[in-house]
């Protein structure tokens, strides 16, 4: 398209609801671009989706990337003349996007061509790099990442200076750093987008940790489900040894370091460092247990730094401008930014990436635009599924490591989903307790069994089966499960399940005692009904019906059959006077 | 290194790297666990044995995090007994309720981690895997839906004996034990050592149980029961009645299968002396007078038999081909015996108490074991299966008096009986071997380089001025050093590492075999082998002056080696490889 068309002017109606005016405008553009639409090689899109939601009519021109918000008919012209022929902008319809993020990590996503490393070059890369080894020791990197404050994005938030600096002082024959990108968490695609988008900047962190621990060896563990990051990381290594930035005497400095990738073959609980390494090794990924750790006796029984995507993408950065310049971003104890997968019931899903210490309501109002549809929040989640749901009452929180455990959720590796009052928090908790039961490697038995038996009794207590015990014996499970678990995985499933039980107890009980799902969303503990002094027997709730449990004419009204209802809900969508009704 | 710490409140010192759970152990403070072996490394799959250090919420695995410096640990508080007694919850809700026909019941670490922790309900409702049981080698059973993936069996499998017969397949709830590839165990790499049925809490996997085939034997007046019991058998089954570890029960063993029903009870110490006969003759000839390859190695133990068909085909002239002692007694049982008692042979039935669960396999390994024209032996039992046959048969044999074996196949010298322990068939060996070169015996019969537990033990001994080079191997992980270092010497044409080489699967040898009582240790397999060598200090040292010996020589078999023992005692080895289908 790129090619065929110099400009594109992309047009979407973001408040359309039983009206949409999308059409309409584009047939106006059209016309009032007709006379040079030709020449111009202009192309008029009605788009199906802008990333933006309630901004009334939106309009995109390409290769700009000019937004304009709240467009009316009779700035058609104004657009055309300022943008379309020319290169200006108007300035008082344009939209500006919220100010609150702040991008470090995704420097250089969607910027630069992530298969040019001469555009990565260009843009300050492996400048880092230049920097280490153009005089600085080991210790003195290990030192600027220690000032910078940076700690592991993939979940556990430890200090990465420290990781460094343990497999730094165990001697040994050779050291291994790892990239661990073996993302996994449902929804969650930071690491991808790194990966592929600036997958130069991981490289060149890696590069700068097996500096600082004295590795001359690297692994990427790419989960072999994205072919895409695989094919780019490839490509991009490739390019690093063509200009002497990875293999023997980089940049005639005597330092050598070469990188490999293996792939993940799909378990998630090999994003689990000992399993990964076992993995590495060629063994059945299974966590082993700490200590000894990996950074004094991992891969191969050497010592080896395991790094998130995210971390390494951030330490060139931070060796270019200093650990105090990184410090001075972010929280306390947390520094720098985060980068979120914010999706959900959020108008403006995507990735996003904030200095930590922002708050919950910020990203989700000011950079997702808020609720869909306009609902109530009820919740939002964080760290996936070894995470928590944070209450709509608590959204004020500052985003950082210590604050979101406080809550008893994680920072995770950046998965936020944001919930409306239609969300079941028992439904969510099931659902992602049941990812963790599909991926628990079976090695331990709290994890392999606990995790079974409580998503029996969540299942039981959403299909109307739940007894007084219930609550009871999860309490039991999940402590079992947190504190007897081997690893990571098993000890944080349960974390979604206790927090919505202890910040939404009443909904369990609801559930439980009185069998009734006020979300709407457990289909055994709902039911449809036809309110006959509402129903004007139009038949449109009949003829919808997949599995013909609407009988009744026209003449007699209509009944729905509650024994053979699936409980679709299409009758209720269907019906435009409110006449059947969801109890 | 000393590392000193506080475990719930008692001062503890211990080496530095000394895991929690034995520093506990050694200030009598016992952590459960229902995964870890002391043979093993820590697995860490069973969660129970968590502990925690004093101000700290985390938990710790006992079985596997080492005691550092100033820990204050504590093993027992609310919470800890509850979190173990949740998860020994969780095991049991996948575990069938078989307790009362299992083959382990009483003897069942789960069922008395049940019975401590005062279980009394089923809490969680019951989620059984359904999967099917490989009963496919007749000789280990495994029934996985019993199994709680503690992995001792598969640590066991694929660390200490280096067989990797067992694997885990697939995740999460489905994980379970089975042969890689979910083939059959017969079809696997598997060498029926039973060293994972030794090591299993449950009954996951067992001995396939031939106790019925005895009882019906010895309830028809038709056949004429016999019996030969192993040398490792009699210091071991005193541990299912109450004995000290190694406590050597010979006599008592003799009285106690007579009560049985055997019409003669025989010693597969003697069937031992005949294989020194015949291996240190083969040894002879090889290696004094050049006729064979070199070096030899034994062939008692039919694992190793087995691993050997399947990994070192190339090592098959190498063995030796004497029969194993049991074999060699039960042919004789068939022939000799039968001859000189006129009874038909067809009559005899012949069974074999071992150690081992290997042995149920070699009874019917190749042709060379119906050599009588019969099935040699009927049926193997194992010291644990004996133990319940005692036990069901209601006899009081802690009190039974002694008695003595059978004559001509029963009597025996320590040279045969210290078979039982790693080292002994090779020092057995070498006191005959000495004798056949220089016509004279050993001033210092015994041979302490080759005892004890380490996994390889090499010396070399003089015989009449010749230097052999000894070496002996348990455990099957062991071998392979030995054996390469033998490959290597081969292709680089040097001298030959060894002349004369012993292996035994399991580790400790016969008395650690995978057929015997549970809960072995090396303080146990240690034991065991003690009471054997004090054993043989009481006898006659060497096979060759065995009387019985001499009297089956002259009296039937001529010579070693000459035809009739060729026919008798010897067999051949073929190669199996496996993943063939």
């Amino acid at each position: 398209m790129g090619n065929m068309y110099k400009k594109i002017v992309f047009i979407k109606d973001t408040n359309a609801g039983k009206a949409d005016l999308t059409r309409h405008y584009a047939s106006l553009f059209a016309k009032y671009a007709k006379p040079f639409i030709e020449d111009m090689q202009l192309y008029v899109v009605r788009a199906a989706d802008l990333g933006i939601y309630g901004k009334g009519m939106v309009v995109k021109i390409w290769p700009q990337n000019i937004y304009y918000a709240s467009v009316k008919e009779e700035d058609i012209p104004e657009i055309i003349e300022a943008s379309v022929k020319n290169e200006g902008v108007v300035d008082r319809l344009l939209y500006r996007p919220s100010d609150k993020q702040m991008r470090i990590v995704l420097r250089n996503c969607g910027v630069i061509d992530p298969e040019s490393i001469d555009e990565y070059i260009a843009k300050d890369g492996y400048g880092g790099l230049e920097r280490v080894l153009s005089g600085m020791s080991a210790e003195d990197v290990i030192e600027e990442i220690k000032k910078s404050g940076l700690r592991g994005r993939g979940g556990g938030g430890f200090p990465t200076w420290m990781k460094w600096n343990f497999a730094r002082s165990v001697s040994s024959d050779e050291k291994y750093i790892i990239c661990n990108a073996d993302e996994g968490d449902p929804g969650a695609y930071m690491d991808r987008s790194v990966l592929e988008g600036d997958p130069h900047s991981v490289i060149e962190g890696m590069i700068i940790a097996g500096y600082a621990v004295g590795a001359s060896k690297g692994f990427f563990y790419i989960r072999a489900e994205y072919p895409l990051a695989i094919e780019r990381v490839k490509q991009a290594i490739d390019q690093a040894y063509e200009y002497g930035l990875l293999g023997e005497n980089i940049l005639g400095t005597g330092f050598s370091f070469d990188i490999e990738i293996r792939l993940g073959a799909g378990a998630f609980v090999c994003g689990e460092e000992t399993a990964l390494i076992a993995s590495i090794e060629g063994k059945r990924g299974t966590p082993r247990p700490r200590p000894p750790y990996p950074s004094v006796k991992g891969l191969w029984d050497r010592p080896t730094v395991i790094n998130n995507v995210e971390t390494l993408a951030n330490v060139p950065f931070i060796l270019l401008k200093g650990g105090d310049w990184f410090a001075s971003i972010g929280t306390e104890n947390s520094k720098g930014t985060k980068v979120f997968a914010l999706t959900g019931k959020v108008k403006n899903s995507g990735l996003i990436e904030v200095p930590m210490g922002t708050t919950l309501r910020e990203i989700v109002f000011d950079i997702g635009g808020g609720v869909i549809g306009d609902k109530k929040i009820k919740a939002v989640q964080t760290g996936g599924p070894s995470g928590g749901v944070i209450p709509e009452h608590l959204l004020d929180t500052p985003v950082d490591y210590e604050n979101l455990q406080r809550l008893g959720s994680i920072m995770g590796s950046g998965g936020m989903i944001v919930m409306s009052e239609d969300d079941c928090m028992v439904d969510i908790s099931k659902f992602y307790l049941k990812f963790c039961v599909d991926e628990s490697c079976g090695k331990c038995a709290p994890c392999r069994i606990g995790g079974y038996q409580m998503l029996n009794i969540l299942n039981k207590i959403t299909n109307g089966e739940g007894e007084e015990r219930d609550l009871e014996n999860i309490s039991l499970i999940a402590r079992a499960m947190q504190r007897a678990s081997l690893c990571g995985l098993g000890q944080t499933a349960p974390n979604p399940v206790v927090s919505t039980m202890k910040f939404f107890e009443e909904e369990y009980r609801q559930h439980i005692f009185d069998k009734k799902c006020p979300s709407g969303k457990c289909k055994r503990l709902i039911h449809y009904e036809i309110v006959q002094e509402k129903c004007v027997r139009c038949g449109m709730c009949y003829i919808n019906c997949p599995v013909e449990a609407i009988t009744g004419s026209k003449a007699k009204g209509f009944v729905i059959h509650q024994d053979l209802c699936i409980k679709c809900g299409k009758c209720y969508e269907v019906c435009k006077f409110g006449a059947v009704i969801l109890k | 290194m000393v590392v000193k710490a506080t475990i719930d409140g008692i001062p503890v010192e211990v080496e530095y790297g000394t895991t929690i759970l034995d520093a506990a152990r050694s200030v009598q403070v016992k952590i459960p666990t229902l995964c870890k072996h002391p043979d093993l490394p820590a697995s860490a799959a069973c969660g129970i044995c968590i502990v925690r250090v004093k101000g700290n919420n985390k938990m710790l695995r006992a079985c596997c995090t080492p005691l550092e410096d100033g820990m204050e640990i504590i093993t027992n508080d609310p919470e800890i007994v509850e979190v173990r007694r949740t998860v020994l919850e969780l095991i049991l809700s996948n575990h069938p309720d078989e307790c009362l026909i299992c083959g382990r019941n009483n003897n069942c670490e789960l069922q008395r981690f049940a019975a401590d922790f005062g279980i009394r309900e089923e809490r969680y409702s019951k989620f059984l895997r359904d999967i099917p049981a490989d009963v496919s080698t007749g000789t280990i059973e495994l029934h996985p839906q019993k199994c709680i993936l503690c992995g001792r069996c598969v640590e066991v499998c694929q660390e200490v004996q280096d067989v990797w017969a067992l694997s885990f397949l697939e995740r999460g709830f489905n994980t379970r034990i089975s042969p890689a590839g979910d083939i059959e165990l017969n079809e696997s790499p598997c060498v029926k050592c039973g060293q994972c049925s030794a090591h299993c809490p449950t009954g996951a996997i067992f001995e396939k149980d031939d106790t019925s085939k005895v009882w019906e034997a010895l309830r028809d007046a038709d056949k004429y029961c016999v019996v030969q019991i192993a040398p490792a058998v009699r210091v071991a089954i005193g541990e299912a009645f109450g004995y000290p570890y190694g406590t050597n029960l010979t006599k008592k063993l003799y009285a106690l299968l007579r009560r049985l029903g055997f019409r003669a009870v025989f010693d597969t110490s003697f069937g031992a002396d005949l294989t020194v006969m015949e291996e240190a003759s083969e040894f002879v000839k090889r290696f004094a007078e050049g006729r064979g390859p070199l070096p030899l190695i034994t062939t008692c133990c039919p694992s190793w038999v087995d691993f050997m068909e399947k990994f070192y085909t190339d090592m098959i002239e190498h063995f030796s081909s004497a029969k194993s002692p049991h074999e060699m007694l039960g042919v004789l049982s068939k022939t000799y015996y039968a001859e000189k008692n006129s009874i038909p042979p067809e009559k005899i039935f012949m069974v074999s108490i071992m150690p081992c669960t290997s042995k149920k396999y070699e009874i019917t390994r190749s042709d060379e074991m119906f050599a009588s024209g019969y099935a040699d032996i009927d049926v193997v039992l194992t010291t644990r299966e004996l133990a319940r046959m005692i036990k069901q048969a209601g006899i009081d044999f802690n009190n039974l008096a002694d008695e003595e074996p059978d004559h001509i196949l029963g009597d025996y010298t320590g040279a045969g009986v210290i078979f039982g322990a790693t080292g002994g068939v090779m020092e057995a060996a070498l006191r005959t071997a000495y004798f056949f070169i220089s016509g004279e015996n050993l001033k210092e019969v015994e041979f302490k380089q080759v005892r004890g537990l380490d996994g390889v033990k090499e010396c070399e001994v003089d015989v009449a001025g010749r230097g052999v080079r000894v070496a002996v191997a348990h455990g099957l992980s062991n071998v392979e050093f030995i054996l390469n270092k033998v490959r290597r010497a081969k292709e680089k044409g040097e001298d030959l590492p060894y002349h004369f080489i012993e292996v035994m699967a399991c580790p400790g040898g016969c008395v650690g075999g995978g057929g015997q009582p549970y809960g072995v240790t090396d303080e146990l397999r240690i034991a065991r082998a003690r009471g054997l060598y004090e054993d043989d200090e009481g006898r006659i040292r060497y096979a060759h002056e065995n009387p019985y010996i001499k009297k089956l020589y002259e009296e039937f078999l001529g010579e070693p080696l000459g035809e009739k023992s060729h026919h008798l005692l010897h067999t051949k080895y073929t190669p199996r490889p496996v993943y063939v289908r």
